[in-house]
C-alpha cells in the first residue's frame, strides 16, 4: 500500500493521520491506493513514451486552470515551473483566455437535440499558440472540449493531435491524463468541502 | 495505419438514453487480442476484458489502465458500509447522464435498477434529465453527482447538509464524490474515444 504520507489528495485536502477523513479514506484502501499510483504513472512514469513529463505538467497545469481550483493548480503550476519554465505563461494566458463553465454541447440528433447548449471553443491568441508549440496547442485544445463540452465528441476531434504529431498511443495516454485530472479535481475539492464541514462522528 | 482515425460503419448511433444493452466502436485503433503481453493482461484486470475493444485501446497505455481499474473496482465494489451500491450507480447515470455519455448512462442505469428496482425513476431520469423529482434522498444524491460534475465543480457546504439530512453518514458522502467524479473520468473516455452503437 502506498505510504500515506506521500499521498497528493491527503496533503491537498490537509487530511492529518488519525483524523476522521483518514479513518474514512482508509475503509476504501484500494481507491486511496490507485487514485494516487494514477497521479503517478500519468504524471511522472517510469517511460514516459509517447508524451514527455513536461507536456504532462503541462497539460495538468492548463486542466487545473480552467476548472478554477486553486490548489490543484497551484501544484501542476509548480511541476512545470521545475520541468519547463518557459511553458508557464502561455499556459496561463491559454487558461485566461479559455475559461468557462460546462458541460455544453451537441447530443446526437434527435429528441435529445432540445437539450443541447451551445458554448465557447477554445480560442487562444496566435503568440500563445506559438509559445505553445503544435503538440501542446494542440493538447490544450483537446482537453478544452474534453473538460467542458465531451458531449461534442467526434472521431474528427483527433485530426489536429495527428496533425501535430501525437501516435495513438500517446492520444490514448493524453486522454487518460485529462480524463483522470477531471477524476482527481473533483475529489480534492468534494473532499475539502467535507472536511470543511465536520458532523455528527460516524 | 495504427495512428489513424477508424471510421466505423454500418450501425445505428443510438440518440436517446436507454437502459438497453448498447455496443461500443473505437474511433482508434485497438491492440488485438494477438498484441496484448503478460502486461497487458495484467493491466485489464479481468482477463475477460480481452474481448472488449475499449479496454484494448486503453491498454495502450497499461500501467494508466491498471491503477484506473483497480480504483474504479473499489469505488463501486467494496460496499463494506458507506453509500449503498445502487445509489453509487445512480451518481453514476446521473453524471453520464449530464455529460452526455449515452453508453456509460445504458451500463450504470441497468444497474442502479438491479440494486434498488426503482426502474420507473431510473428511467425518468433518463428520459428527462437530473432535475426530474425522484424523492428528498435520490434527489439529494442527484443534486450532489450534478454539482460535482458541472465545471468549475458546484458542490458545497449545502450539499453535504442536505446528504446528512437525508441520512449519508460521511463514509457514504465520500463514496458519493468518489462516484461521481470518478463518472467524470469515465465519460470522457467513453465519450472521446469511440461512439455507442445499437
Amino acid at each position: 500500500m502506498a505510504a500515506p504520507e506521500n499521498d497528493l489528495i491527503d496533503t491537498l485536502v490537509g487530511i492529518a493521520p488519525g483524523s476522521a477523513l483518514d479513518a474514512i479514506r482508509a475503509r476504501r484502501p484500494a481507491a486511496r491506493e490507485h487514485t494516487q499510483r494514477s497521479y503517478e504513472v500519468l504524471l511522472t512514469p517510469a517511460e514516459p513514451g509517447d508524451m514527455s513529463e513536461a507536456e504532462r505538467f503541462a497539460v495538468a497545469s492548463y486542466v487545473s486552470g480552467i476548472h478554477a481550483s486553486a490548489e490543484m493548480a497551484a501544484h501542476y503550476d509548480a511541476g512545470v515551473e521545475a520541468r519547463a519554465p518557459a511553458l508557464a505563461e502561455p499556459i496561463a494566458a491559454a487558461v485566461a483566455a479559455t475559461r468557462t463553465s460546462g458541460p455544453y454541447g451537441a447530443f446526437p440528433a434527435g429528441p435529445l437535440s432540445a437539450e443541447d447548449q451551445s458554448g465557447s471553443t477554445y480560442a487562444v491568441p496566435a503568440e500563445v499558440t506559438a509559445a505553445l508549440g503544435p503538440r501542446l496547442a494542440a493538447a490544450l485544445a483537446h482537453a478544452h472540449f474534453l473538460i467542458f463540452h465531451p458531449r461534442d465528441a467526434s472521431a474528427d476531434a483527433f485530426r489536429p493531435l495527428f496533425d501535430a504529431g501525437w501516435s495513438t498511443t500517446g492520444i490514448v495516454t493524453l486522454s487518460q491524463l485529462i480524463s483522470f485530472l477531471a477524476y482527481q479535481i473533483r475529489v480534492v475539492g468534494g473532499l475539502r468541502v467535507l472536511a470543511s464541514r465536520p458532523g455528527a462522528p460516524a | 495505419m495504427t495512428d489513424a482515425i477508424l471510421t466505423p460503419t454500418g450501425h445505428t448511433v443510438p440518440h436517446v438514453f436507454t437502459r438497453a444493452q448498447l455496443d461500443w466502436l473505437p474511433w482508434l485503433e485497438p491492440l488485438s487480442e494477438a498484441e496484448l503481453t503478460p502486461r497487458h493482461i495484467t493491466a485489464l484486470v479481468d482477463a475477460a476484458r480481452a474481448k472488449s475493444a475499449y479496454f484494448r485501446l486503453l491498454a495502450r497505455d497499461p500501467d494508466a489502465l491498471e491503477s484506473r481499474t483497480r480504483a474504479d473496482k473499489d469505488i463501486f465494489y467494496n460496499t463494506e458500509a458507506g453509500l449503498p451500491r445502487a445509489e453509487r450507480e445512480l451518481a453514476a447515470a446521473a453524471a453520464s447522464r449530464l455529460n452526455g455519455c449515452i453508453y456509460c448512462a445504458s451500463v450504470h442505469a441497468r444497474f442502479a435498477v438491479t440494486y434498488s428496482k426503482r426502474d420507473a425513476d431510473v428511467d425518468r431520469m433518463l428520459a428527462e434529465g437530473v432535475g426530474t423529482d425522484l424523492g428528498e434522498r435520490w434527489n439529494a444524491i442527484v443534486g450532489s453527482a450534478i454539482a460535482l460534475t458541472e465545471t468549475p465543480q458546484r458542490f458545497d457546504a449545502g450539499h453535504v447538509d442536505r446528504l446528512r439530512a437525508a441520512g449519508l453518514d460521511d463514509l457514504a458522502i465520500s463514496d458519493l464524490i468518489h462516484a461521481a467524479s470518478f463518472f467524470n473520468w469515465a465519460n470522457r473516455l467513453m465519450l472521446s474515444l469511440g461512439e455507442p452503437a445499437i
